[in-house]
């Protein structure tokens, strides 16, 4: 049978962390009583206009140029029309024609043959970011035969990224999905927290042979989380194949990802092809940003925004960040991925280091391996640790100057976690842990040893 | 607050001396509101409001501390604009009931100056007419129908014939708040102009009409029709009142995006005498198709006082005039099309009984609440932004629209200051004539002499200038540079003064007239 190509194209829509709105002044908040963070605006109320929100714009920029993007010095706003209950005004404001980054590229890791010890730097490329408006929240209760709308999300500030289709499978989605999550939780431009609706993702998947056009495509929508997003893109994948070499056909459809059952299936309430009506939004004028070449004189800060202000004050992106561990612990560098993909993990291993006169190389393996196993087992973050940086420094210097060993240390361990309070010092006392320097205590421990187990020495000394 | 050397307005005058009380003025206003109910002008009256506002303004001026020319000064406002806690129904059913949770930001301006809100007027449904006769409060009559001046002319065909069937239509789609002026029922309205709405009932009404320049008055609160063109619109007796509302409105506003940034100042109208440095245009492509002779005749007269009294009178050419109102139905319903999206019965307005979808429920709101001339542009506004059509009906219009505004800039970048036009084709016809025709063919043919300033954005006003042979109301345009509304309205004043516009003679009016107006000509605030 001919190979098949899978072609994975992801539309990331990323809630932007601001106080405001995009274009009204309500509050950005979750889980707020419903209806109850709305202005006029947001509920459509005749005559009011929409007002552009200068930290959602900043936001825009800093993502935009953390991800490589130029940004269009112009950028216009469009709407786009359709009708649903979320969806007050009956279109939603975004940018269709000329959206503020085109151009970028993100880069991401993976492992070989799921070894960590192999890594593999990726790109994929991005195709623009857009500013646009959320929408509200329908529930729909069948019960009752009636549907609930939430508007509280509605008018919140998104930045969609567009990624090319240089995907080809589940595992770089989710490699590539998470490293832009790490991207704007660093920047602060999006909590990107995806089990709060503050990232969401949509797959485009097609498959073809090699040589010939893509295939027709389709979109999974609902995916919750990173794993379900590498298990959906995988799933459509397989059964796209299946479909096909049945002699079946593919439908450009919207398939929504069960996570129960694993599977997509197909959406109702979407009708095939819809046309947007696109329109460009009459009551914004074009937004136009500055740098230190393009700024006028005259104007005032507090009315614009200067690409270049934000480029200086970008932080230490991931990449930088583990290079910079790398090179200044002389870490592996799949370590260093590790490092940053749990929240606080870095921070706790450098403040490791500082307390202890273990060497971090060293370090790294009790973080990792101990007490990122601990917390995987119990579900904890970093800062829910029962062990403390202190105390893990603690225990491990006791180590390096040789008062335990090894395995007494894993030992003291286990007991830290039970939390009660107790230091490492206290612990190795209380179960006698030190070790024995003496050498006539040793040979003495040795030679009860040896008098309690006759057997086996005449086993030992007959080879 | 009060300006310094700012203009003074005999009723103002009179406020402040204490010849005449606001509540006085107010009640007397309300009263008139009462006597001339069959002219339709108001859809809400708001008798306690206004009469509470009144005694306000009466405390200040017995203080000494009135707010400014305006405080006291009663007013009426286009039901299009929202009014916190009274109706705002845009004349239509998808908006009965709709109480404003919030004031648009000139009306908040008119009543932080202390003016005295009467009630809200009449209008074409969501302001989509030239009649103001498509509204669910049914039609505006014209005052002037009822004018001793129009009478006199009016030939009875039969004596069971009289005033009920021969009345005449205010022209739209700010009916009310032209008709409010002209019958003294108060001293100025705000109006919206869109394609003409305020100028062309300000002509057949008898009354100023100004639309300003796009992005001087704040549209926020006003509920559009086409974003791109709307404008709050200013009527009034005489063009020093427009002046004093217009400084009183103008300014960049927050809330709206489309408003210049630059700072506003309220402008002092000079008395102009000598005119001989004017360059007044006289564009050829304005003798349109339909042009009555009257007011073709009137148009030259305009043009000749001009000429001898020493100002430059050239013609001049706007050759994509004839584009105007093609290019204005595909942008105008297209952005109709979006603007009424939202009325969906879900949050607000009425919401239709049918529940059995929410696509069945929006439907039914949408077919019940709206009446056909809003359906109809819907309808073809949607079908110009079909992405198959978007290209050669959207986008071309843009283009035509951007060749019209250029026509404007060639103009007045020759030299020319401010150019001369009809308003309307004729006076104002019988509302049993106007009927004949249908909403659109009635805006297409109105809408040809005022449309294109809204296309360019530039700030133009009706001046009152003559009796027809019927002894209506007929009007001039000036159309002048953007945001230069102060040489506009002072070369309009200069003309009104030329011209002398007779007063209505009302039998309503003069049985509520006792002082206040007794001393004026033109019976304004100025």
């Amino acid at each position: 049978l001919a190979p098949w190509v899978p072609v994975v194209g992801l539309e990331i829509h990323a809630q932007i962390s601001s106080n405001s709105k995009l274009f009204s002044g309500s509050q950005v908040q979750f889980a707020a009583p419903p209806n109850s963070l709305v202005s006029f605006f947001d509920a459509s109320v005749p005559g009011t206009l929409p007002v552009l929100n200068r930290r959602c714009v900043e936001a825009a920029v800093m993502t935009g140029l953390a991800l490589n993007c130029s940004i269009n010095k112009k950028s216009l706003f469009d709407r786009k029309h359709y009708f649903y209950a979320d969806l007050p005004a009956g279109y939603q404001i975004t940018q269709q024609r000329v959206p503020i980054a085109v151009n970028g590229s993100l880069s991401y890791s993976l492992c070989i043959d799921n070894k960590m010890s192999q890594m593999v730097t990726k790109t994929v490329r991005i195709k623009q970011i857009q500013l646009e408006q959320d929408s509200g929240k329908s529930l729909h209760d069948d019960t009752r035969s009636q549907t609930l709308v939430d508007l509280n999300r509605a008018g919140v500030g998104l930045m969609e990224v567009v990624m090319e289709p240089d995907l080809c499978c589940g595992e770089e989605a989710a490699a590539a999905v998470r490293e832009l999550q790490l991207i704007l939780q660093t920047l602060g431009s999006s909590q990107a927290v995806m089990a709060e609706g503050q990232l969401r993702v949509d797959a485009n998947v097609s498959v073809h042979h090699p040589g010939e056009t893509y295939g027709v495509r389709t979109e999974v929508k609902n995916i919750n989380s990173i794993r379900f997003l590498a298990r959906a893109v995988d799933y459509e994948i397989q059964r796209q194949i299946e479909e096909l070499e049945n002699g079946g056909t593919i439908l450009n459809e919207t398939r929504a990802f069960d996570s129960k059952l694993g599977c997509t299936v197909p959406m109702r309430d979407k009708e095939g092809k819809q046309d947007y009506r696109f329109m460009p939004e009459p009551n914004l004028p074009p937004l136009i940003l500055y740098d230190e070449k393009s700024l006028p004189a005259n104007m005032n800060h507090q009315q614009v925004v200067n690409i270049d202000c934000i480029r200086e004050r970008l932080p230490d992106l991931p990449s930088v960040k583990r290079a910079k561990l790398v090179e200044r612990y002389g870490i592996l560098p799949e370590h260093s991925f590790t490092l940053l993909n749990e929240d606080g993990l870095a921070e706790f291993f450098e403040n490791v280091v500082k307390q202890t006169q273990m060497k971090p190389k060293k370090v790294i393996g009790w973080i990792l391996k101990d007490l990122l196993s601990y917390l995987k087992q119990h579900s904890l973050t970093v800062k829910e640790s029962p062990v403390s940086s202190l105390l893990l420094a603690d225990l491990l210097n006791l180590l390096e100057t040789k008062e335990i060993s090894s395995p007494a240390a894993k030992q003291v361990l286990v007991e830290l976690w039970k939390g009660e309070g107790k230091t490492p010092l206290e612990i190795v006392k209380e179960k006698k842990l030190e070790l024995i320097e003496d050498q006539k205590e040793l040979e003495e421990i040795c030679q009860a040893v040896i008098d309690g187990q006759e057997n086996e020495v005449i086993m030992v000394v007959l080879g | 607050a009060a300006v310094k050397g700012a203009l003074r307005f005999q009723v103002s005058a009179a406020l402040k001396e204490g010849r005449v009380s606001p509540t006085e003025l107010c009640q007397r206003c309300l009263s008139l509101i009462k006597s001339t109910k069959f002219l339709n002008a108001y859809i809400t009256v708001v008798e306690e409001i206004a009469l509470k506002q009144a005694e306000e303004s009466e405390k200040r001026y017995r203080r000494g501390m009135p707010l400014g020319a305006l405080d006291g000064i009663p007013i009426a406002v286009k039901d299009n604009f929202n009014t916190a806690g009274i109706e705002t129904t845009c004349a239509s059913n998808m908006l009965k009931g709709y109480i404003s949770p919030y004031n648009a930001t000139v009306v908040q301006k008119l009543l932080d100056q202390g003016a005295v809100l009467l009630g809200k007027t009449n209008l074409d449904e969501f302001a989509m007419g030239s009649g103001s006769t498509d509204g669910v409060f049914g039609p505006v009559r014209n005052p002037w129908s009822y004018s001793r001046q129009y009478k006199e002319k009016s030939v009875k065909k039969s004596h069971s014939e009289d005033e009920e069937s021969n009345w005449v239509i205010t022209g739209g789609s700010s009916g009310g708040s032209a008709a409010a002026v002209s019958s003294f029922t108060c001293f100025a309205a705000l109006g919206s102009d869109t394609g003409g709405s305020t100028r062309n009932p300000a002509a057949h009404c008898g009354v100023v009409g100004l639309k300003p320049t796009y992005g001087l008055i704040s549209r926020h609160g006003l509920i559009p029709l086409v974003n791109s063109m709307d404008v709050p619109g200013i009527l009034t007796r005489c063009v020093d009142d427009a002046a004093v509302m217009l400084g009183s409105l103008a300014g960049h506003d927050p809330k709206d995006s489309t408003t210049i940034q630059d700072n506003f100042k309220p402008f002092e109208l000079p008395s102009l005498t000598d005119v001989s440095k004017l360059s007044i245009g006289i564009p050829k492509e304005y003798h349109a198709p339909g042009l009555s002779s009257e007011i073709l005749a009137l148009w030259s007269k305009a043009a000749d006082l001009f000429k001898n009294a020493g100002a430059k009178v050239i013609e001049v050419s706007l050759p994509h005039t004839r584009y105007s109102i093609v290019c204005y139905h595909v942008l105008c319903t297209a952005e109709v099309a979006s603007n009424m999206a939202r009325f969906d019965g879900l949050e607000y307005g009425h919401r239709s009984d049918m529940n059995k979808s929410t696509e069945s429920m929006y439907a039914a709101t949408r077919r019940e609440g709206f009446n056909d001339v809003v359906r109809g542009r819907i309808l073809s506004g949607n079908y110009f932004l079909l992405k198959q059509n978007y290209e050669n009906y959207f986008v071309k219009a843009q283009k035509v629209r951007r060749l019209i505004a250029d026509d404007f800039v060639k103009v007045f970048r020759s030299g020319v200051d401010i150019l001369l036009t009809p308003t309307t084709l004729s006076d104002a016809v019988p509302y049993t004539e106007f009927i004949k025709e249908d909403n659109r063919t009635r805006s297409t043919q109105d809408d040809i002499l005022t449309q294109a300033a809204n296309m360019a954005g530039l700030p133009a006003i009706n001046v009152p200038t003559a009796l027809s042979e019927r002894g209506l109301p007929l009007g001039l345009q000036f159309i002048g540079r953007a945001f230069q509304e102060k040489q506009l309205l002072t070369v309009a004043k200069w003309f009104e003064k030329q011209v002398k516009f007779p007063m209505i003679q009302l039998e309503e009016v003069k049985r509520h007239n006792c002082g206040v107006f007794q001393h004026q000509k033109s019976a304004s605030f100025s």
